[in-house]
C-alpha cells in the first residue's frame, strides 16, 4: 500500500452508475459505504473521528481539506470511523500553531481511502436530488476492474437502512470521565450514565465541565449496570446506524422512563427515546450534515444554529402537546425543529424527566449554541432529586 | 416577531461622496433598504448628497433629497418630512456619525425621532476604543494589552509585561503626533522620552505590538430576539500592519480549526450582545498570534460596511436588505432566504468555493504619495473573484483588476534578486504578493518567507503550487488536455499560458476551445449545494457540471466597469444598472458581467442572471459561450461601463458577437485622430491645434508649430491618466522621455493648450435621426483642470442661447458623423467665443447620472432602449422614457440651478517623510468622487456642493489670500467684496500690497520662508491653529511654488476650505454673500421635477409616479 497522495487515480462510484473520477487520498484501495454530504466548512477533524459516520464515505462540500492539519486535541473519538473519505482540495502542506501532522498521513494511519480533485458541488446536487446512496471509492489497482463490476460491488454492500452498528462503534469497557480532569474545580453533585453508541468525546467534556461525572458504558448497559453506578440521570448518546435496529436500547430506555430516572438523549439519542416513547422514525432523502442547521426551539421562539449528523428522524405530532403512543409516558412536545425543512429536532416529555435533541448541542465540530441543554440537564436531574414525587415540569426548567 | 406597524416613514441617511474607506458599498447596502421600506408599504425619505448613486433615483424614494449630510441639513429635512424613524446604519460612518450629531443635539428628541436599527449608547460601545475595551474584557475575551505610564522608569517597567516591540501613543496629541514603535530600550528612550514632553497631560500610552499577526474579521447578524448568526469569515493574506480595506482577503477563513473558529465565534456572539447592538449588521475584527493562537479583538463596527457589502456578494446572503428588515422588526426566522425561498434567513451560510478580494490602488495619480501600505486605507476599489479553489479565485482576482502587472509572471529572478524581494515585502505594499511569489520562484524557502512576513505557510504553498503549475505548463508547450486542464484548474488565463509557452493569446485560445477545456459556471446558493437554488448568481470554474439553465430569450449581455478606480468609478455602474433595469422592465432577460463586490450591478437580483466575473476578453467570450449555449445573445453593451468593457469592444465584434449601440467602429473613429478630424470638418468644428507623435523630435516639431503651452497625453486613457500641460521644450523632453509606453499603436497627443477658455461637457443621445441632449454643463474651474476633478454647473449659468445652440449643432453633427447610437459624452472649450472640440466618447460618461438628477431624465435607460433598436421618438412618445418635447439644452428660466463638485483624496496620502501630498488641481483626474447641490439659484446650489463636499463656505472669519502674478488683477472686486461681508483680509507681500492700493486693508502675515519670528506666526502655523476660515492660494512658477505647497498641504491637514482658482473663487463669494442672507431651504428631487414639468418641461416618465410627493411643497 503506497500512501504518496494524489499520485494514484482513484474513481468514486454511486450505487446508480454514476461515476467521478479523481486521485487517490490517503490509503490506496477500497472503501464502500454510503455516500453523505456534510457542508460544514471547518472541523474535518472532528468530523472523521465522529463514529456516527461509521460504514458513511463522507463528502465534503467545501473544497479545501486538511489546511490546518491533525493534532491530538481535536479527535472525538479513538480513530477515523468514516468508512471513505471524497474531497476537492487536499493539502499539500498544513499550516496551524496546533498541527501535527497532515490529514493525509492520518488517513493512511486508519487505512481510510479516499478520493481528491472531483467536483463534489456535482456530486452533492445528486445526492440531494438522488438521496444519500450506496457507494464505493477504488483507487490503485482497484480502480483498474471493469465499471461493471465496480458498480456490483457497490450494491452488494449492506443498505443504510437496517443497518445496526451500536457494538461496532461503542467502548467495549466502562469508563468514567471525572469533572477534575476537565477544569472543574468544585463539588461534584451529579453523576450520570452515559450509553455510548458512539459517543463523541466532547459530550462527557461538556458534563464534566459543569462537575457532572460521567460513567461511559457500552452499547449493552442494563438498568442494573446503570444503577449500580449510582447515576442520577441517564444519557444516551449519538451513533450511527437505523434506530429502528436497537431494540434492546429502546427497551432499555423504556425502563428508565419507568424508573422515573431523569433521561437526555442526543441524535441517535433522540431517535431511541421517540421510539421508546412509541414514535417511528424514519429514513430522511439525503439527512442534516453540517454546523450551520437553524433549528427553532418552539419554548422561546429563538433560533440556534447547530451542529448536526443525521440521516433518520423521528415522526411525532409537531403541534402542542399530545399523549405519547404509549400512553404511559404521558404527554409529550416536539421542542425543536428544523427551520429548513421542519424536521422534529427535538422532544420533550411533560410528565417524566425526560428530553432529546437530535442535533449535537457538544458541537464538535461546530457552534455552541446550544450547550445551555447541559445545564438544563442538570436542571432536571436536580429537580427530581428534590422532588422525586413530582416531575412534571421539570424538563421545562432551564438554566 | 412580525413587522412593526407604528413605523410609517423612515428617513435613511446616505454615506455621501465616494472617498477611500466608505465608497459604492454604501450605494449597494443603501438601495437594498431603500427597496425593502418600499416593499413594506412605508414612506421612505432619503438624504444623500451623492449623485452618482443608485439609491438617488427618485423612483427608490418617496422623497430623495440631494442635500449636504449635515445635522442642520438634516434636521432641516426631519422639520419637513417629520419620519417616524432614523435608520443610520447603511450609510457608513457617516450615517452614523450625523445620526449622532442629531441626538447629542436634542433633534430627535424634538421630532420624535425614533433610531431604528442602531442605539446610540451601543455605537458609542462599539466604537469608543477604552470603552470598548471593557466590553471585550467582560465577554472573557482580551484586547491588546498597554500601560499608561507617566515617567521613563514606568515605561521601562511596562515593556517587562508587554515585551518588545511597543506601539507608544502620546495621550490627547493631535493626529497621533508622537506616536511610533520602540523596537528596543533606545527606541523607547527616544520615542516614549518626546512622547512624554508632547503629552499635554505627560502621559504616554505604550500597547503590545501585534504586527505580523493573524488576522480575521466575522460578519454578524442580530434580530430583536436575539438570535444571532455569523455570515462569513474574512481571512487577511497580510497580516496585521495593513487595513483589511488594503488587504488581499480570503473568505472563508482557510487556516483556522473548527475549535479556533468556534472560538472567534463565541467571542463575537458575546461582544454583540454586550455592547447591545440593536439589530442588522456588524462586524468584528480579531488578530491570533501564529505561535501560540492568542486571540485579541482588534474593534468593531456597529454598522454594515465595507466588509459586509463583499461578505454578502461572497456569500449570497443580503446583509443590508436582512438588516433593514430586522430594523423594522422582524426576525431572521420570519425572512425567507431569497436563494433557496425554502428556507429562512436564519443560518450560516455555508460556501462550496473560496472568495478572494484584491484592493486596487491610484498611487500611479500621486507620484509623490508613500505607497507602503499601512493601517491606514489608501485604496481606490477592488475586484473579487470566486473560484472552487484558493488558486483559481486569486488567479481570476488579479486579472479582474485590469492593472498592467497585475496578473502573476514566472520569470525566474536571479539570485541576487531573492533577498531583496523578500525584504521588499516585510512591509505591505501594491507588489507585495509577487514579490513573494517571485522570491519563492528564486528558490526562498516557505519558511524564510514566512519568518520574514508573517503571512501563513499555507498562502505561501499555494503560490509555490501556482509556481510549480507555471513550471509545468513552459514545459508542455504543445497544450494537451491534461496540461491545460491543470493550468486552468490553477487559475491560469490564455495570457498566461500564451507568455508562458511562447504562443499568441488567441492561438491558446483556439487549442484550448478545439480540446473542448471550457470552464463550466456554478451557482452562488448560500447552502453548499444542500437546497435547490432559484437566483441565477454564476462564477465559472474548471470543473465537471454546469448549472446555466435554458433561457427561452435571447440575453442581453451588459459587461460593467470592474474595479473602482479615479476615473471610472460609480458612474458607470449606474449606468450598466439602469440598462439592465431599462431592458428587463421591457421585458428583456439581462446578464451581468462584472467583478466588483461594491456595486449594485453585482447584486444577484439586478439582473435577470449574474456572472461574478473579470472583464477580460477571455473571460467575457466564455460568458457568451454559456449564454449561446442555453439560449443564445441578442448582443452585450460596451459603451456602459466606461473603458473596461469599451476596448473589448473591437474584439468581441471580430469573435463575432453582436455589439449594441455603437459600434466598435464608431467607437474606434471616435479615439483615431485623423478619422475624427475628418468629422469634424464635414461639420464644420474645429479642435484646438493638434498632432500626434511617436518620438520626442515629433512631438517638439507639433509644438512648435501650435505654440507653448501643450497639453499632452497618450491615446486610450479614462481619467487624464499621464496628461500634462507643459509650458516649455524643457518639459516636453521630460514628459516624453517619462511615457515609456509610447509605440505607433499608442502615440501621445500634442494639443495646443486653451489658456482662459470655459470648459464645456455635454451628454447626448443620438439613435441616427434624432438628437436628444441631455444636458449641457459649464465648468466652473477654466479648461487645463481634468474634468471629473473640476465643479461644474447645470443648466449653464453664463452661457448665453446663441452658443448653446452652436453646441446643440456641433454635437448633433459629430453624433451623426461618428455613428452614435445611444450615449455620446462631448467636451468643448470656448475661448474668445470660439467653440472648440476638445473631444467625444461615445459611451456613458462620467457625468450621465449627474445629468439624469438635474434635468429629471434618466439618460442610461434610454441609451439602453436605443440601443436595442428603439428610437428617440418613440423613447419620447410610446415609452415616456423621454420627455414628449423639448430637452436639456435649454432649460427654462425656472429650472433649479445643479452644481456638482469633486471630492478629493489629498488627505489620505502622505510622502515616505509624512507629510500631505500636493492638492493641485491638474489635467490628471484625482477625485474619488462627487456630490451635487441643487437649489433655485447658483449661489446657494454652489454653496450646498461646497458643504456636501465637506468643504463648507465661512460666513465670517479670515480669509487667507495669496495669488500668482496674473491672478493679481482679477481678485480685487471679489476679495473687496468679501472684506465688505466682515471678513478679516490676510495676505503676504505681493498680494497684500496690491489689495492696500486698492483700498482693501489686510493684515501681512509672514510666508512659510520668512520662518517664524518671536510672537508672531507665519501663515502655516496659523492654518495648522485653525485661525484661518478659508484660503486662496493660486499656484505660480519658482519659489511662490514652494511657499504654496506649504500652505496647501497645512489646509488639507486640518480641513480648511482651500481655492486654489479665481474661477471658484467668485463663485465662492456669491455662494457666501447668498449664505448670508438667506437660509437654506430643502426639496426632494421630486418636488424639483413638479418644477421642472411647471417650468415647461415635458415630465419624464420614470418621475410620473413620484408626482404626489413633490404636489406636498
Amino acid at each position: 500500500m503506497t500512501a504518496v497522495q494524489g499520485t494514484e487515480q482513484a474513481l468514486l462510484v454511486l450505487e446508480d452508475g454514476r461515476v467521478f473520477r479523481g486521485r487517490s487520498y490517503g490509503a490506496i484501495g477500497t472503501a464502500l459505504g454510503e455516500a453523505v454530504f456534510s457542508t460544514g466548512m471547518s472541523g474535518y477533524q472532528e468530523t472523521l473521528t465522529d463514529p456516527s459516520y461509521a460504514a458513511q464515505i463522507i463528502v465534503q462540500t467545501f473544497p479545501h481539506i486538511g489546511n490546518t492539519g491533525v493534532n491530538d486535541e481535536d479527535a472525538e473519538s479513538k480513530r477515523i470511523w468514516a468508512a471513505g473519505y471524497v474531497v476537492r482540495e487536499a493539502a499539500r502542506r498544513p499550516s496551524n500553531w496546533r498541527s501535527q501532522r497532515t490529514l493525509d498521513e492520518e488517513l493512511v494511519t486508519y487505512d481510510v481511502v479516499g478520493i481528491s480533485r472531483i467536483d463534489t458541488r456535482a456530486l452533492t446536487r445528486h445526492l440531494r436530488e438522488a438521496g444519500a446512496m450506496k457507494s464505493g471509492i477504488f483507487s490503485g489497482t482497484a480502480a483498474e476492474a471493469p465499471l461493471e463490476t465496480l458498480i456490483k460491488i457497490v450494491n452488494e454492500q449492506p443498505s443504510m437502512a437496517g443497518a445496526n452498528l451500536s457494538e461496532r462503534v461503542s467502548t467495549k469497557e466502562a469508563y468514567v470521565v471525572e469533572p477534575k480532569d476537565h477544569g472543574f474545580t468544585g463539588e461534584v453533585e451529579f453523576s450520570i450514565a452515559a450509553i455510548d453508541l458512539g459517543i463523541k468525546a466532547m459530550t462527557p467534556q461538556r458534563f464534566a465541565e459543569r462537575g457532572v461525572r460521567v460513567h461511559v458504558l457500552p452499547y449493552n448497559a442494563t438498568l442494573e449496570t446503570i444503577t449500580a453506578t449510582g447515576a442520577d440521570g441517564v444519557f444516551v448518546s449519538n451513533g450511527p446506524g437505523d434506530p429502528a435496529t436497537a431494540a434492546t436500547q429502546v427497551e432499555l430506555v423504556r425502563s428508565v422512563l419507568d424508573a422515573k430516572i431523569p433521561y437526555f438523549g442526543i441524535c441517535f439519542g433522540n431517535q431511541i427515546l421517540g421510539r421508546a416513547l412509541g414514535y417511528d422514525t424514519y429514513k430522511l432523502a439525503f439527512g442534516h450534515r453540517g454546523i450551520n442547521q437553524p433549528v427553532l426551539d418552539k419554548a422561546t421562539g429563538t433560533v440556534e444554529i447547530t451542529s448536526q449528523n443525521h440521516g433518520f428522524a423521528v415522526d411525532a405530532p409537531r403541534e402542542g402537546a399530545s399523549m405519547a403512543p404509549l400512553d404511559r409516558f404521558g404527554r409529550v412536545e416536539v421542542s425543536h425543529l428544523s427551520l429548513n425543512d421542519n424536521v422534529v429536532e427535538g422532544l420533550a416529555c411533560l410528565d417524566i424527566p425526560a428530553f432529546s435533541v437530535q442535533y449535537h448541542p457538544e458541537a464538535a465540530a461546530g457552534p455552541h449554541d446550544a450547550s445551555h441543554l447541559f445545564d438544563r440537564f442538570i436542571t432536571t436531574m436536580r429537580a427530581a432529586k428534590n422532588a422525586p414525587a413530582t416531575t412534571a415540569d421539570s424538563t421545562q426548567g432551564e438554566k | 416577531m412580525p413587522k412593526r406597524e407604528d413605523l410609517k416613514s423612515v428617513l435613511v441617511i446616505g454615506s455621501g461622496p465616494i472617498v477611500i474607506g466608505q465608497a459604492a458599498e454604501f450605494d449597494y447596502s443603501g438601495t437594498q433598504a431603500l427597496r425593502v421600506l418600499k416593499e413594506e408599504g412605508i414612506r421612505v425619505i432619503l438624504v444623500n448628497s451623492n449623485p452618482a448613486t443608485i439609491m438617488t433615483d427618485p423612483e427608490f424614494a418617496d422623497a430623495t433629497y440631494i442635500e449636504p449630510i449635515t445635522p442642520e441639513v438634516v434636521e432641516k429635512i426631519i422639520a419637513k418630512e417629520r419620519p417616524d424613524a432614523i435608520l443610520p446604519t447603511l450609510g457608513g460612518q457617516t450615517a452614523l456619525n450625523t445620526a449622532i450629531a442629531l441626538d447629542k443635539a436634542g433633534v430627535l428628541e424634538k421630532y420624535n425621532v425614533e433610531l431604528i436599527g442602531a442605539n446610540i449608547a451601543a455605537i458609542e460601545l462599539g466604537e469608543d476604543r477604552e470603552k470598548f475595551k471593557g466590553v471585550v474584557e467582560r465577554c472573557g475575551a482580551e484586547s491588546a494589552k498597554s500601560v499608561i505610564v507617566h515617567t521613563m522608569d514606568e515605561a521601562f517597567a511596562a515593556v517587562e509585561i508587554l515585551n518588545y516591540p511597543v506601539v507608544v501613543r502620546p495621550s490627547f496629541t493631535m493626529g497621533g503626533l508622537g506616536s511610533g514603535m520602540a523596537y528596543d530600550a533606545t527606541d523607547l528612550r527616544r520615542i516614549a522620552g518626546a512622547g512624554l514632553q508632547y503629552s499635554p497631560t505627560t502621559e504616554v500610552l505604550l500597547e503590545e505590538s501585534i504586527l505580523g499577526w493573524k488576522e480575521y474579521e466575522l460578519e454578524m447578524m442580530r434580530d430583536k430576539k436575539d438570535n444571532v448568526v455569523v455570515i462569513c469569515s474574512i481571512e487577511n493574506f497580510d497580516p496585521v500592519g495593513v487595513h483589511t480595506g488594503d488587504s488581499i482577503t480570503v473568505a472563508p477563513a482557510l487556516t483556522l480549526t473548527d475549535r479556533e473558529y468556534q472560538r472567534l465565534r463565541d467571542i463575537s456572539i458575546a461582544v454583540i450582545r454586550e455592547v447591545g447592538v440593536d439589530t442588522g449588521g456588524c462586524n468584528i475584527q480579531f488578530a491570533i498570534e501564529p505561535d501560540t493562537g492568542r486571540i485579541v479583538v482588534i474593534e468593531m463596527n456597529p454598522r454594515v460596511s465595507r466588509s459586509s457589502a463583499l461578505a454578502s456578494k461572497a456569500t449570497g446572503f443580503a446583509i443590508a436588505k436582512i438588516a433593514t428588515k430586522l430594523s423594522l422588526g422582524y426576525t431572521l426566522d420570519e425572512i425567507p432566504n431569497d436563494i433557496t425561498l425554502k428556507t429562512p434567513a436564519a443560518f450560516e451560510p455555508a460556501l462550496d468555493y473560496v472568495v478572494v478580494k484584491v484592493p486596487r490602488f491610484a498611487f500611479e495619480k500621486f507620484p509623490a504619495a508613500d505607497a507602503t501600505l499601512t493601517t491606514t486605507m489608501k485604496s481606490v476599489g477592488e475586484a473579487m473573484a470566486i473560484g472552487r479553489n484558493f488558486t483559481e479565485a486569486l488567479q481570476k482576482a488579479l486579472r479582474s483588476l485590469e492593472q498592467k502587472g497585475s496578473e502573476l509572471e514566472f520569470n525566474t529572478p536571479a539570485a541576487s534578486e531573492v533577498e531583496p524581494l523578500i525584504a521588499a515585502s516585510v512591509k505591505g505594499s501594491t507588489s507585495r504578493l509577487s514579490n513573494v511569489q517571485r522570491a519563492l520562484l528564486g528558490g526562498a524557502s516557505i519558511e524564510h518567507i514566512f519568518e520574514e512576513t508573517g503571512i501563513d505557510p499555507w498562502y505561501l504553498d499555494q503560490l509555490a503550487l501556482i509556481n510549480e503549475t507555471a513550471a509545468m505548463i513552459r514545459s508542455n508547450p504543445d497544450l494537451n488536455e491534461e496540461v491545460l486542464r491543470e493550468a486552468k484548474r490553477h487559475g491560469f488565463s490564455d495570457a498566461q499560458i500564451a507568455a508562458l509557452t511562447n504562443k499568441p493569446e488567441a492561438v491558446v485560445r483556439g487549442i484550448r476551445h478545439a480540446l473542448g477545456v471550457r470552464p463550466v459556471f456554478k451557482t452562488v446558493d448560500t447552502c453548499a449545494a444542500e437546497f435547490e437554488a432559484f437566483t441565477p448568481y454564476h462564477y465559472s470554474s474548471y470543473d465537471e457540471e454546469t448549472e446555466v439553465r435554458a433561457h427561452e430569450k435571447p440575453s442581453v449581455i451588459i459587461l460593467g466597469s470592474g474595479p473602482n478606480r479615479i476615473g471610472q468609478g460609480i458612474e458607470f455602474d449606474y449606468s450598466c444598472v439602469h440598462a439592465t433595469m431599462a431592458l428587463r422592465a421591457a421585458g428583456y432577460e439581462t446578464v451581468m458581467v462584472n467583478c466588483n463586490p461594491e456595486t449594485v450591478s453585482t447584486d444577484y437580483d439586478v439582473s435577470t442572471r449574474l456572472y461574478f466575473e473579470p472583464l477580460t476578453l477571455e473571460d467575457v467570450l466564455e460568458v457568451i459561450h454559456a449564454e449561446e449555449s442555453t439560449g443564445g445573445v441578442l448582443g452585450v453593451f460596451v459603451q456602459l461601463g466606461g473603458q473596461t468593457p469599451l476596448k473589448l469592444a473591437q474584439e468581441l465584434a471580430n469573435a463575432g458577437v453582436p455589439i449594441l449601440g455603437t459600434s466598435p467602429e464608431a467607437i474606434e473613429l471616435a479615439e483615431h485622430r485623423g478619422a475624427f478630424q475628418r468629422v469634424l470638418d464635414a461639420g464644420g468644428l474645429i479642435a484646438p491645434k493638434n498632432g500626434t507623435a511617436v518620438s520626442f523630435d515629433e512631438a517638439k516639431r507639433i509644438a512648435d508649430e501650435i505654440g507653448y503651452p501643450v497639453l499632452v497625453r497618450p491615446s486610450y486613457v479614462l481619467g487624464g491618466r499621464g496628461m500634462e500641460i507643459v509650458y516649455d521644450e524643457a518639459n516636453l523632453a521630460r514628459y516624453i522621455l517619462n511615457a515609456t509606453e509610447i509605440t505607433a499603436d499608442h502615440p501621445v497627443l500634442v494639443d495646443r493648450f486653451l489658456e482662459d477658455a470655459i470648459e464645456i461637457d455635454v451628454d447626448a443621445l443620438f439613435d441616427g435621426t434624432d438628437l436628444y441632449v441631455g444636458g449641457i454643463m459649464e465648468h466652473i474651474e477654466e479648461a487645463g483642470i481634468h474634468s471629473g476633478d473640476s465643479a461644474c454647473v447645470l443648466p449653464p449659468i453664463t452661457l448665453g442661447k446663441d452658443v448653446r445652440d452652436r453646441v446643440v449643432a456641433a454635437t448633433h453633427a459629430i453624433a451623426e458623423g461618428v455613428g452614435v447610437r445611444g450615449l455620446i459624452n462631448i467636451q468643448f472649450a470656448l475661448a474668445s467665443d470660439i467653440l472648440y472640440v476638445i473631444e467625444a466618447n461615445p459611451r456613458a460618461s462620467r457625468t450621465v447620472p449627474f445629468t439624469s438628477k438635474a434635468t429629471g431624465v434618466q439618460l442610461a435607460k434610454a441609451a439602453a432602449m436605443i440601443g436595442v433598436g428603439v428610437s428617440i421618438a418613440d423613447l419620447r412618445s410610446v415609452h415616456h422614457m423621454l420627455p414628449e418635447s423639448g430637452d436639456g439644452a435649454n432649460l427654462p428660466e425656472g429650472a433649479p440651478v445643479s452644481v456638482k463638485e469633486a471630492v478629493m483624496p489629498f488627505a489620505r496620502f502622505r510622502t515616505p517623510e509624512g507629510k500631505v501630498v500636493d492638492s493641485l488641481l491638474g489635467p490628471e483626474m484625482r477625485s474619488t468622487g462627487e456630490v451635487m447641490g441643487i437649489d433655485k439659484y447658483f449661489d446657494t446650489a454652489f454653496a450646498k456642493s461646497q458643504a456636501a463636499a465637506n468643504n463648507p463656505l465661512p460666513t465670517s472669519g479670515k480669509v487667507f489670500v495669496s495669488v500668482a502674478n496674473s491672478d493679481k488683477r482679477s481678485i480685487v472686486i471679489p476679495v473687496k467684496h468679501l472684506a465688505e461681508m466682515g471678513f478679516e483680509i490676510l495676505s503676504t507681500g505681493g498680494t497684500a500690497e496690491v489689495l492696500r492700493r486698492n483700498g482693501i486693508p489686510s493684515s501681512v502675515v509672514r510666508k512659510v520662508r520668512e520662518g517664524s519670528a518671536e510672537g508672531e506666526s507665519n501663515i502655516v502655523d496659523l492654518i495648522t491653529n485653525g485661525d484661518i476660515a478659508m484660503i486662496l492660494n493660486t499656484p505660480s512658477g519658482g519659489e511662490a511654488r514652494g511657499d504654496g505647497y506649504e500652505i496647501r498641504a497645512a489646509a488639507v491637514s486640518v480641513g480648511t476650505p482651500i481655492i486654489t482658482t479665481v474661477a471658484e473663487f467668485g463663485a465662492a463669494i456669491q455662494a457666501i454673500d447668498a449664505m448670508r442672507h438667506f437660509e437654506w431651504s430643502v426639496a426632494s428631487l421630486q418636488e424639483h421635477a413638479v418644477t421642472l414639468r411647471d417650468a415647461g418641461i415635458a415630465e419624464a416618465a420614470a418621475l410620473a409616479a413620484d408626482t404626489k410627493a413633490g404636489a406636498r411643497a
